[in-house]
C-alpha cells in the first residue's frame, strides 16, 4: 500500500513534459488502451494521479515508465490532451540524471547504447550497437538464433557509416545533456 | 518530378529491402529521389526517452538541410517521419523550447530555418493524386487475389493532430486504398494501429512477442494472406517475432508496389525471415525463373 504524505503535486514535471497534468479527471481511458498495461506496476492513469499526489519516489522506482513504448495511444484518446509517454520520458530522464537505478536496467541500457552509436557516428550502426548492448548487459545468449538468421540474410551492415557533420551531432548531444561546450 | 529522399539508418541495414524497393519504385515512376545530403539519425524512440529535446534537435538539423534542397522531403521510415513531422509542427506552433533549439541549431549549421519544407511519408506520397495517377497508369501485374492486412502501427497515426494524414486516425484507410489500387484485396481487421512494441524488442522481448502474437493472430482471423507495413521497425519485429508455428509473410508496402509495377522483387524478398515468395508464386505474381 502507498502511504499518502501531505500531498504536493510534482510541479517540476509539468514544464519539461509539456503536459497539462492537472486537467486529468481519472477517466481511465489511457489505461484501457495501453498495449503494455498488463505488464505495468502502476497504470498510466495512476502515473498521472501519483504526480498529483507528489509520490515522487514511487514514480522514479516504478517499472511502468520503462515499459512505455511511446505508442501515444493514451495521448490520442485522452479527453484532456495529456501525453503520458511524455511524462514517462521526463521521469526516465530524472532517474538517470539523479544517478538512481532504473527499475528495468536493460531498457535504460538499450536507449543509452542506441544513442551512444548515434552520438559517435551521426547515424546508428545497428550491429555495433547490439554488440555494445550485449557487452553492457551481459545478456549474451538472448536472441542469438534470431540475430544469426538476420546476419545470414544480409540484414546488418558490418561497418558504421559516419556522417561529415559528426561534430554538429555531438554538439546537439552535449547540449541535450546540459553540458557546456 | 524530383523530391528529396531521407532513407534513415534502418533502410541501409536491417530494412535495406525497404530502401532498395523504395528507390526502385521511384525510378520506375520516373521520379528522381535525391538523397538528403549528410542526413543524421532521427534518434527513434531512444531520441526522446532519456534526454529532453534531443529528438527535436536531431530533427531540426535534418529539416535545415532539407530546406536548403528546396524540394519536398519524402520519408519511408515511420520513425523518421514521425520525428520530422512532429518537430515541424512544434516549431510552427511557436513552442518556446523548440524555438530555442532551432536558434541553437541554426547557429551551428550557419543557416536559417523558414518552416517551408514539406515532409511526406512514402505512403501519402504514393497515394497522392499526381503520383497515384502515374502509378495506376503503370501497373503491369495487378495483385489479384492477395488478401492483405494493412498495418499502420503507431508512428504514422499518432499523435493524430501532428502526424496523421487520415480522416479518422483510429481507422486509417490510405494504405488499404493504395493496395486496392494495385489490385489486391485489403481485409477488414482489428489491429491496424495497435503497437508492435518495437522499441522494447531488444530489452524486453517477452512483452514484444505477446504484442506481435496478438497482431499476427488478428490478421489471420481476418483471413489475410500477409501483413503490409510502411515502417522498418514494425516489419523487422513482425517478421522476426511471430509465435511458434506461425509464418505469415510481412511485406513492405513498396515491395508490393514494385511487384505490381512488374519490377523484380527477388533481391528484396530474399531478406525476409518469413519467406514471402511462395505466396506470390501461388498467385502467379512472380515466377521462379526470375529468382
Amino acid at each position: 500500500m502507498v502511504e499518502l504524505r501531505d500531498p504536493q503535486p510534482l510541479r517540476w514535471i509539468e514544464e519539461p513534459s509539456g503536459q497539462p497534468i492537472t486537467r486529468c479527471f481519472q477517466c481511465y481511458k489511457c489505461s484501457s488502451g495501453c498495449p503494455v498495461a498488463g505488464a505495468m506496476d502502476i497504470l498510466p492513469h495512476q502515473i498521472v494521479r501519483f504526480v498529483h499526489l507528489g509520490l515522487e519516489e514511487e514514480l522514479l522506482k516504478c517499472r511502468a515508465i520503462w515499459l512505455c513504448t511511446a505508442c501515444h495511444t493514451c495521448k490520442a484518446r485522452c479527453p484532456n490532451g495529456i501525453d503520458i509517454s511524455a511524462i514517462n520520458d521526463t521521469l526516465k530522464a530524472a532517474v538517470l540524471a539523479r544517478g538512481l537505478r532504473p527499475a528495468l536496467p536493460a531498457v535504460a541500457d538499450f536507449h543509452r547504447q542506441f544513442l551512444a552509436s548515434v552520438e559517435k557516428h551521426g547515424r546508428v550502426h545497428e550491429l555495433g550497437m547490439m554488440v555494445a548492448y550485449k557487452l553492457k548487459t551481459g545478456n549474451y545468449l538472448q536472441d542469438v538464433p534470431l540475430g544469426m538468421r538476420m546476419l545470414a540474410r544480409g540484414k546488418f551492415k558490418l561497418l558504421p557509416d559516419p556522417i561529415r557533420g559528426q561534430k554538429e551531432v555531438r554538439t546537439l548531444f552535449h547540449r541535450a545533456r546540459g553540458e557546456q561546450r | 518530378m524530383k523530391v528529396s529522399y531521407y532513407p534513415g539508418c534502418s533502410l541501409q541495414s536491417t530494412a535495406s529491402e525497404y530502401g532498395a524497393s523504395t528507390e526502385a519504385v521511384l525510378r520506375a515512376l520516373g521520379i528522381t529521389g535525391k538523397e538528403l545530403p549528410d542526413w543524421n539519425c532521427c534518434g527513434a524512440t531512444s531520441g526522446h526517452a532519456i534526454y529532453r529535446g534531443l529528438h527535436q534537435a536531431l530533427a531540426i538539423r535534418n529539416l535545415l538541410i532539407a530546406e536548403g534542397e528546396g524540394l519536398d522531403l519524402v520519408v519511408p521510415c515511420a520513425a523518421c517521419y514521425n520525428a520530422l513531422r512532429s518537430t515541424r509542427q512544434v516549431l510552427a506552433g511557436g513552442d518556446p523550447e523548440a524555438l530555442r533549439l532551432k536558434e541553437e541549431t541554426e547557429h551551428l549549421l550557419g543557416r536559417r530555418y523558414q518552416g517551408e519544407v514539406r515532409v511526406l511519408h512514402i505512403l501519402e506520397f504514393l497515394a497522392g493524386e499526381e503520383v497515384g495517377a502515374l502509378l495506376s497508369a503503370r501497373i503491369r501485374v495487378p495483385l489479384a487475389g492477395l488478401k492483405l492486412a494493412s498495418y499502420y502501427g503507431c508512428l504514422l497515426t499518432r499523435p493524430p493532430r501532428t502526424v496523421s494524414f487520415e480522416t479518422n486516425p483510429e481507422q486509417p484507410r490510405l494504405m488499404d486504398d493504395l493496395l486496392s489500387r494495385l489490385g489486391a484485396s485489403p481485409v477488414v481487421w482489428s489491429h491496424k494501429t495497435e503497437c508492435c512494441g518495437a522499441s522494447l524488442s531488444i530489452p524486453a522481448p517477452e512483452i514484444v512477442c505477446d504484442l506481435v502474437g496478438k497482431i499476427v493472430l488478428a490478421a489471420r482471423r481476418a483471413g489475410a494472406d500477409a501483413i503490409v507495413t510502411a515502417c522498418p521497425l514494425c516489419q523487422t519485429n513482425l517478421d522476426g517475432r511471430q509465435p511458434e508455428g506461425e509464418k505469415i509473410p510481412v511485406f513492405f508496402l513498396t515491395e508490393l508496389v514494385g511487384v505490381a509495377l512488374g519490377l523484380n522483387p527477388h533481391k528484396w524478398l530474399r531478406k525476409h525471415l518469413v519467406d514471402a515468395r511462395p505466396l506470390l508464386k501461388a498467385h502467379n505474381l512472380i515466377t521462379a525463373s526470375r529468382a
